[in-house]
């Protein structure tokens, strides 16, 4: 039965039903429950937003709280995969992946390789992302272009209630180390989740709006960004076809492509910094393969080369918002030699 | 340091396996070291030679619900596990047949099946590793231990710190194991270590600390039985110091300008494998000829690696783009 | 008078396509002002949160007022267009209008009904998820086919309920119902069937069966031919050999949009139905833990190789003349030839033109006429 929870409820829900079955899933984090050794009560937080609540008295032994050592406990999850546990672990912020980044892009995401092929990594480590919660430079970065550079990981970014579960499910179930991206402003979303279990395949886009004048691709919170400029065009006569890639690694060219093939005019959309994101990746992939229908240039809508203001005044204008992404299929569809 | 005077009576198979595996390191060391001069092998070494009674003396007291991690001096942990010679030796050529199919290299030679989880390139990158795997061990209830080999570098390294103090907080089956052989590269770790001993951090992470002639095979044997049997039974980490010197630089072709004199000393004084063999044959537990023949076994097995790793194939276009993912 | 009581002006409304629409905006207006329309024609396309469809007129007359504009949401059951005589007035039609319109702009009201509640029973172990309409009259069950769900009778389900008791239920493997299908057979899915009446306390029912559903309502009623009033089959499975296997197993094996959708379309003569939502709905279903198991397993009970396992005419003769048969089946059907209607003993027959292998979904008024008619014959 498909009823409405939220994105961290769809979460929480996936955790909960790989935990139960299957006994080598194990979940640690700082306060991942939250009261370890203090005097009143544990499980106090279940995660700093509540993602993990509920999970410690459940799974007995099988919640771990962590001290503040991000390249130890993240570095031991790696090393518990190796060893017949699935962990799932949660990087609280991904802005602090500074501390702990070797063990992801050198150890975890290079054992299969470096190994001969011998090493089997199931780790799945939990982040929050993203802007607009007035948390300032350290606590709002993307970086997930960074994750998506290096071989051997896969990075994963639902943007509903609906993928949350299926991704989440999949990541458990899935034997290479994934990094799961969870954008901490749609923790509150609420959308249909069936209450069974099921797992979405990575490396499939969602064709979540179809429409024949421009494709728009977008990514986490982006994706609900570019439905509403869609809606506002839409109203003007301009169909957009939005496409939600899900997964930055593996990444389903063949959608993103056969969209463009479609519309000759493609906007990318994503919240990260503009050197080196997902959209100058969808921008060479396109512009290599899909030349010939290409009827404009392609227009990318991102966050400004700073880092993330506090003001919300300026945090407001840093946020790629419905505005600029109309703005953007504007320029393309109007757009002539 | 410790007293090596009293230890426990191995049989005359746990001896001979030790000396067996120790002069394999040696040699294996001492040819890898003659044919990198050539040329032939690809990248960066770093030679064990002189520090073997600290890997055999730990991991003889292992078995296969254990895991250990390495750092980039990891021949002799390797082969102390029990990770095939000839393999290792075509890894380090980069041959096809080697341990890591030519992938990895000497940094990263790994054989998860022996409770190896790899050589490493990163200083203090298995540390956290090791308390994973204890974590796993724990979790599981196997009675298995996890042990992590460092350098006197690796000891200053934050990823070390922080996984002593986890694995104390999280009452872990975990050894740590810092071999102090007195430099980091060129660094001497009397300067860079603070305090008198590596092994005197030990108290501020909640853990015992002991100090060991890294020399003396019987007195690491005995420190590291310790420290196991102490986390096979849930009473937690350990810190063990070992003491002692590599006979070789940092990596192969260093010109070691900055040391003086300590391994001529070294060899001729303290080496753990004339000591072991003095020991042995003193107390007639093993026969002059018995280590002969041990040698010259261990001659031939060296030979023969190379040999085939000379002539082993490469790796082709094929091997380049595979096993980076289980399934992509 | 009232404008919408007078009865030379006929309402067309926006129509209750399953049991939780509760908008659906016109896409297209295939009639305009001024035409003269039969029972039957296409009037609009609509769309819905759930499907795309036709609507047919239920009334023949002359298109006076189109109300509903293209693109607007309008609720269940407002009105989107007059039907009258030359005779009334524009100034009558005019009146009608600013009410429908009133209506539709009021939007839905707060406190209308969504879907009604959706009951389980435990039968053998297994949860079987059913949904019901109407508080008069007979029993009616609706058993869906191979990869459906209760929702595939969502064009007939409240237009039946006006005058009977109509309930749809979850086959064992689909919907929200349990994903164990034992070994496959018939057998496990009539249990479940036999068991929603139980819980429903129904002595007697009338049964629908769609393809697969259909082998299954005819085998509850060979079991218990003392229970089932009559029986509607739908391209029933089960009356010969020919079945096209290739949209079977392609249907199990599936495992993204692309490879389902050209699969799909075979199943309705008008592959326009089969919009983005459906086969969305469609994957999200099949992957459902347990779902890819069942079907398989289902399959390999149905089919022998290439061809279909079972010999429902047979269980149909032992049935003899007790249970009044009507077999509806589509001409264009791709899945199991309409041909077979032939071979199904004693039945009353209508083959649909411009219906493929869905014409509950495709020719719903024409399915419905049949069902009543086959209930008029239960004694």
């Amino acid at each position: 039965m498909a009823r409405n929870i939220t994105y961290r409820e769809a979460i929480n829900e996936a955790l909960a039903q790989e935990m139960e079955r299957d006994p080598t899933v194990i979940v640690m984090g700082e306060d991942n429950a939250g009261g370890e050794g203090s005097p009143g009560e544990m499980d106090a937080w279940g995660g700093v937003l509540g993602v993990t609540k509920g999970l410690y008295h459940k799974f007995p032994g099988r919640v771990l709280d962590t001290p503040i050592s991000e390249s130890a406990f993240i570095g031991a999850a790696i090393g518990a995969a190796t060893a017949g546990l699935r962990p799932v672990a949660e990087l609280m912020f991904v802005d602090f992946m500074g501390v702990c980044f070797d063990q992801i892009y050198n150890q975890a995401a290079k054992f299969r390789y470096m190994f001969g092929g011998k090493a089997v990594t199931p780790v799945v480590i939990r982040t929050m992302y993203g802007a607009g919660l007035r948390a300032a430079a350290q606590h709002s970065q993307c970086l997930y272009p960074l994750f998506t550079h290096v071989p051997g990981l896969k990075v994963v970014l639902p943007s509903t209630p609906y993928d949350a579960k299926g991704l989440m499910t999949q990541a458990i179930r899935d034997n290479d180390p994934v990094i799961f991206f969870e954008h901490k402003a749609l923790y509150d979303m609420s959308g249909p989740v069936p209450e069974e279990s099921y797992a979405l395949p990575f490396g499939e886009a969602n064709v979540v709006r179809e429409g024949g004048d421009v494709t728009i691709v977008a990514l986490g919170r982006m994706v609900h960004t570019s439905l509403d400029a869609a809606g506002q065009l839409a109203a003007q006569g301009v169909e957009c076809e939005v496409v939600d890639l899900r997964t930055t690694s593996p990444l389903d060219e063949d959608t993103v492509l056969e969209s463009v093939e479609g519309t000759g005019r493609l906007v990318v959309v994503d919240e990260s910094h503009p050197r080196c994101n997902i959209a100058t990746d969808i921008s060479a992939l396109v512009a290599r393969k899909a030349f010939g229908a290409l009827q404009a240039p392609i227009e990318m809508v991102t966050a400004p080369h700073t880092p993330v203001p506090f003001s919300n005044a300026l945090e407001d204008l840093y946020i790629p918002d419905a505005q600029r992404v109309v703005n953007a299929v504007k320029t393309v569809s109007g757009w002539t030699r | 340091m410790t007293d090596t005077v009293e230890r426990k009576a191995l049989t005359r198979e746990h001896l001979l396996d030790a000396y067996r595996m120790m002069r394999t390191i040696r040699e294996f060391e001492e040819r890898v070291h003659a044919e990198f001069a050539t040329g032939e092998i690809p990248g960066f070494v770093h030679l064990y030679a002189g520090e073997e009674a600290s890997a055999v003396g730990v991991c003889s007291n292992l078995d296969d619900r254990d895991t250990i991690a390495s750092t980039h001096r990891g021949h002799g942990h390797c082969i102390a596990r029990g990770v095939d010679v000839g393999e290792m030796m075509a890894e380090i050529y980069g041959r096809k047949t080697g341990s890591c199919h030519g992938k990895g290299g000497s940094m990263h030679i790994a054989d998860l099946s022996k409770g190896m989880l790899g050589a490493n390139g990163i200083v203090g990158g298995g540390p956290p590793l090791i308390c994973g795997t204890a974590l796993a061990a724990k979790i599981k209830g196997t009675g298995g231990v996890s042990v992590a080999f460092f350098g006197d570098g690796g000891s200053n390294q934050g990823t070390t710190l922080e996984s002593m103090n986890l694995a104390s907080v999280w009452n872990l089956p975990a050894i740590f194991v810092a071999e102090n052989n007195g430099y980091a590269e060129t660094t001497s770790s009397t300067w860079s270590v603070a305090s008198d001993n590596i092994a005197d951090r030990a108290a501020g992470f909640g853990m015992p600390g002991v100090i060991v002639d890294g020399f003396d095979f019987f007195a690491v044997h005995e420190a590291a039985s310790e420290a196991i049997a102490r986390a096979r039974e849930g009473g937690g980490p350990t810190l063990i110091e070992m003491k002692f010197t590599r006979y070789f630089g940092h990596f192969e072709g260093d010109q070691q300008t900055y040391r003086a004199g300590e391994v001529e000393h070294a060899r001729a004084e303290l080496d753990c494998l004339r000591r072991f063999a003095d020991r042995v044959t003193e107390t007639g537990e093993l026969s002059r000829a018995d280590l002969d023949a041990v040698d010259a076994e261990v001659a031939a097995l060296i030979d023969r690696a190379v040999d085939e790793a000379k002539t082993a194939p490469l790796p082709t276009e094929a091997d380049l783009l595979t096993d980076v993912y289980v399934r992509y | 008078m009232d404008p919408l009581t007078d009865d030379r002006i006929v309402p067309v409304t926006m129509p209750k396509w399953g049991l939780s629409m509760q908008l659906g905006k016109i896409t297209t207006w295939i009639v305009e002002e001024g035409d003269e329309i039969s029972v039957g024609d296409d009037l609009a396309d609509i769309e819905t949160e759930k499907i795309n469809g036709t609507l047919e007129a239920a009334h023949a007359g002359t298109v006076r007022r189109i109300i509903a504009r293209v693109g607007e949401d309008v609720p269940v059951s407002g009105t989107i267009a007059l039907l009258a005589p030359a005779a009334v007035t524009d100034e009558e039609l005019d009146a009608a209008v600013l009410e429908a319109r009133a209506v539709i702009d009021a939007g839905v009201p707060d406190d209308a009904g969504g879907a009604p509640e959706l009951q389980t029973a435990d039968v053998g172990g297994r949860k079987i998820s059913y949904a019901g309409a109407g508080t008069d009259g007979d029993v009616i069950l609706l058993v869906h086919g191979y990869g459906g769900d209760r929702n595939s009778w969502l064009f007939l389900q409240e237009p039946l309920a006006v005058k009977y008791r109509v309930y749809a239920l979850d086959l064992p493997g689909h919907g929200t119902s349990s994903k164990d299908v034992g070994d496959g057979s018939i057998g496990v899915l009539a249990d479940a069937v036999t068991g929603v009446l139980d819980a429903l306390g129904a002595d007697r029912a009338h049964l629908v069966g769609h393809s697969m559903g259909g082998a299954v309502a005819l085998a509850v009623a060979a079991a218990a031919p003392g229970r089932i009033a009559s029986l509607t089959l739908i391209a029933p499975a089960g009356f010969g050999p020919e079945i096209n296997v290739g949209y079977l197993r392609g249907f199990a094996d599936a495992q993204s949009r692309r490879e389902l959708k050209p699969v799909v379309v075979r199943l309705f003569a008008d592959e326009s139905l089969v919009t983005r939502q459906l086969v969305d709905d469609l994957l999200a279903y099949k992957r459902l833990d347990g779902v890819d198991q069942a079907l398989h397993a289902l399959l390999g009970a149905l089919l022998d190789g290439d061809a279909q396992r079972a010999d429902a005419a047979a269980s149909l003769a032992a049935i003899g003349g007790a249970v009044p048969v009507t077999v509806v089946w589509g001409r264009a059907d791709q899945i199991i030839p309409a041909a077979q209607a032939e071979s199904v003993p004693g039945a009353v027959r209508h083959v649909i033109d411009g219906a493929g292998h869905m014409p509950h979904m495709e020719r719903p008024a024409e399915v419905q006429a049949a069902v009543e008619e086959t209930l008029t014959r239960a004694t």
